[in-house]
């Protein structure tokens, strides 16, 4: 769990108080942590002058703005069709063995998160995966591994 | 002008009407769920779809604009059948315990149910899986999900009438859900529980914690003394959930209504609305003198009134820092309470621990208010049980009375006489109003200079009303006073108390007192009210709380006997020691989320 210290005024104070600044502070804070947690709402809200629930809502409208704790790589399984026909569930099962955790959960050591995201735009070089920002394509179980192994020596 | 034909039905509208509009001009009735009069267009239940000539696609009536030359047509065979569909679909999602459930008979999506999606359904029904939640942390109301259609009436009075926002739309899809801040209780968040959202939801997804089976319990217990006290607002809204037109006072029926369940003692919660306006009207006026004569630092304006428990927790999550502001006095309800159980009791000779006391209110936030730790001055909780306009119209169903056909019947006394003064406490403007008659003649020993003590500028539906009244030939203890203007304002519904209170904040406006009043329209549209509510009912609810006073023969809060009486015997006057024991309180910061 991060503090948010003064990152909400900062972006606040870079991308203005109004409403239609709610997006670009959000991702701007999900960009540095990975993840919203409450005080960070809460702090976005008083800065906006709008409800933490209303901060909540839009967040948990968008998959990419988690809510929830969330390691320091989070790694996006596509689950959509075409990568589950190029063997989707054969890369998910490897991540799982490597890491010891299962689809949804975080390594203790905070250091990834696994989850499943609906399709990434990479159907033609299935089945692919994002690991934060960038998009890893045509996976096996053993390509997976190595990138894996680099993200844990990082 | 814009002329559009609807099933094939001339009618000309004005710009910017929307095809909904359009037909009930024509008194074409088109269904709709998500529409509500008080709230913004949503769009989102289809319900009200109708065909339009030349359009691919059905379209909603309530959320499109009529334009020059359409073609509507509302009962065609294809609208009929997507009707139904939309229905079923709504259906699916909804937990149709109907013959358990508590708005049985009182439910909008029961009723298109009823119309538009009888016989086979063709969907399946999802609720199973879907594993929903019931929220009973509040102390006002139930939020079950599993009734929820997602309409989000809710969500929009929350926002759009209130400015709270505690609830908002979460998730997206098949996972969307009404939620508080991060699915946190309703008990610790934001929420005002003024029940506006409780009011206008078309489903049993959001109805007031009942007390109606404890009252029950209390009546029938033979140990127990109950009696019971009835605010203003109710007595002109009771009549409509028992078949009677928005507007009809009902005051005698009630009475009689309440003395045949069964209460012992039938009094007034006028009566504390009156003893309010001493109470409040003597600090307002020991305020003043502090502030402008003896220059007191310390001292806290503007005043703001504190009758309505629903805006005292929305400055508590929000406004911490204007709760010096506050009056200390408690609301009328409260002060009942505590009498009740010390004077009361002591003038009849009951022990205290044998009363139950039992309030009608037009307002779920006061189930809350009645439950705070601070409102146990008696020795007891003041206030034992809170039960809503609704809820009472129920007990008299239940009961068999024939509600039309009996007598009509006057309070009991001591604690049931009341004035005009008391009675206008329900609409919006009225506490100010009476507390003018009263502290304009303390100050100067005359009547307010208004025809008929009917201060007009404070009445209305406005959402902000301010009226300056200047104070002319001061009596002697109050000659610092001579010549000064006070200036007040009255606000309604909390986004209109939210737009005083950063008038206020930012130095924008300096009154000396503030009215305000959690609902809009004051208590007559209260959260426990009959549903529905909206402005054409609250103006005839309003009209008939006016109408209440000017037939009263006392109309001043000062001259109420039962006042006289109680600081003769029992309180001294007003704010003394005894006062603030028993009928003055404080407040508590709470988060703001």
């Amino acid at each position: 769990m991060y503090q948010v210290g003064n990152l909400v005024k900062e972006l606040s104070d870079k991308h203005g108080h109004a409403r239609e600044s709610l997006m670009p502070i959000l991702q701007a804070i999900v960009q540095k942590h990975n993840y919203l947690t409450d005080e960070a709402m809460v702090e976005v809200a008083r800065e906006l002058d709008i409800s933490a629930a209303e901060v909540y809502g839009t967040a948990s409208f968008y998959t990419f703005l988690d809510t929830q704790v969330k390691g320091k790589y989070v790694i996006r399984v596509c689950k959509t069709i075409t990568c589950s026909m190029k063997g989707k569930s054969d890369i998910i099962q490897s991540i799982e063995e490597m890491l010891n955790i299962k689809v949804g959960e975080t390594t203790p050591d905070n250091q990834f998160s696994l989850i499943e995201t609906n399709c990434i735009g990479w159907c033609h070089k299935a089945p692919a995966i994002l690991i934060n920002d960038l998009p890893f394509t045509e996976l096996t179980p053993e390509k997976v591994t190595e990138i894996i192994k680099d993200y844990m020596q990082k | 002008m814009i002329n559009l034909l609807i099933n094939d039905q001339k009618v000309a509208v004005q710009n910017g009407t929307t095809v909904l509009a359009a037909a009930r001009k024509l008194k074409i009735n088109i269904p709709t769920l998500c529409n509500h009069d008080d709230l913004c267009v949503a769009g989102n239940c289809r319900v009200c779809i109708v065909e339009q000539k030349g359009a691919k696609t059905l379209i909603a009536s309530c959320a499109t604009p009529a334009a020059e030359g359409m073609e509507i047509h509302t009962n065609t065979l294809k609208v009929r059948n997507a009707r139904k569909h939309i229905v079923e679909l709504l259906l699916s999602e909804h937990r149709s315990d109907c013959t358990k459930c508590y708005k049985n008979q009182n439910c909008e999506l029961q009723s298109l149910a009823n119309d538009f999606a009888f016989g086979d359904h063709v969907f399946l029904d999802l609720v199973e899986d879907k594993k929903y939640s019931i929220d009973r942390s509040s102390a006002s109301f139930i939020k079950d999900d599993s009734k929820c259609i997602r309409c989000q009436r809710c969500v929009r009075t929350c926002s759009e009438l209130q400015s709270v926002a505690a609830i908002t739309v979460a998730n997206k899809g098949a996972h969307q859900k009404i939620s508080s801040f991060h699915n946190r209780p309703m008990s610790q968040v934001v929420c005002t529980n003024c029940g506006q959202c409780v009011n206008r939801c078309p489903t049993g997804a959001l109805v007031e914690k009942t007390a109606i089976d404890q009252v029950w319990d209390a009546i029938y217990d033979p140990d127990k003394h109950v009696v019971v006290q009835t605010a203003p607002a109710v007595r002109v809204a009771l009549g409509e959930d028992l078949g009677y037109d928005p507007g009809e006072r009902v005051t005698g029926k009630m009475v009689n209504a309440l003395r045949q369940l069964g209460f012992n003692s039938v009094l007034d919660t006028d009566f504390s609305a009156d003893l309010t306006i001493m109470e409040e009207g003597t600090e307002l006026l020991v305020r003043l003198k502090k502030a402008l004569v003896d220059g007191d630092k310390s001292i806290s304006l503007p005043m703001f009134t504190s009758c309505s428990p629903g805006w005292i927790k929305f400055v508590e999550h929000k406004y911490p820092e204007f709760l010096p502001n506050m009056s200390t006095c408690k609301s009328p309800q409260q002060m009942f309470g505590a009498l009740a159980k010390t004077f009361y009791a002591k003038k009849n000779n009951i022990d205290p621990s044998k009363i139950v006391s039992v309030s009608i209110m037009p307002c779920t936030a006061k189930k809350f208010e009645a439950d705070r730790p601070e409102m146990r001055s008696s020795g007891f909780k003041d206030v034992d049980y809170v039960l809503t306009t609704r809820e009472l119209a129920v007990m008299i169903k239940q009961a068999g009375i024939d509600f039309r056909n009996i007598e009509e019947a006057n309070y009991d006394s001591v604690m049931g006489n009341s004035t005009g003064a008391g009675v206008i406490f329900g609409a919006t403007g009225g506490v100010m109003e009476a507390a003018l008659r009263t502290a304009y003649e303390i100050v100067t020993g005359r009547e307010v200079p208004f025809g008929n003590l009917n201060i007009t500028p404070v009445r209305g539906m406005d959402g902000v009303k301010e009226a300056t009244i200047k104070i002319e030939g001061c009596v002697e203890a109050w000659k610092f006073l001579e010549g000064a203007e006070l200036k007040v304002a009255i606000a309604h519904g909390l986004a209109n108390a939210n737009k005083i209170m950063k008038m206020v904040r930012d130095g924008k406006a300096t009154y000396h007192f503030v009215e305000i009043m959690a609902c809009p329209g004051g208590c007559i549209g209260g959260g426990g009210q009959p549903i529905p509510t909206n402005l054409k009912i609250r103006q005839k609810r309003m009209a008939a709380i006016y109408a209440e006073d000017e037939h009263k023969e006392l109309r001043k809060s000062h001259l109420n006997p039962d006042v006289i009486a109680i600081y003769k015997e029992f309180l001294d006057q007003p704010n003394s020691h005894k006062s603030h024991e028993l009928l003055h309180t404080h407040y508590v910061e709470r988060d703001n989320y």
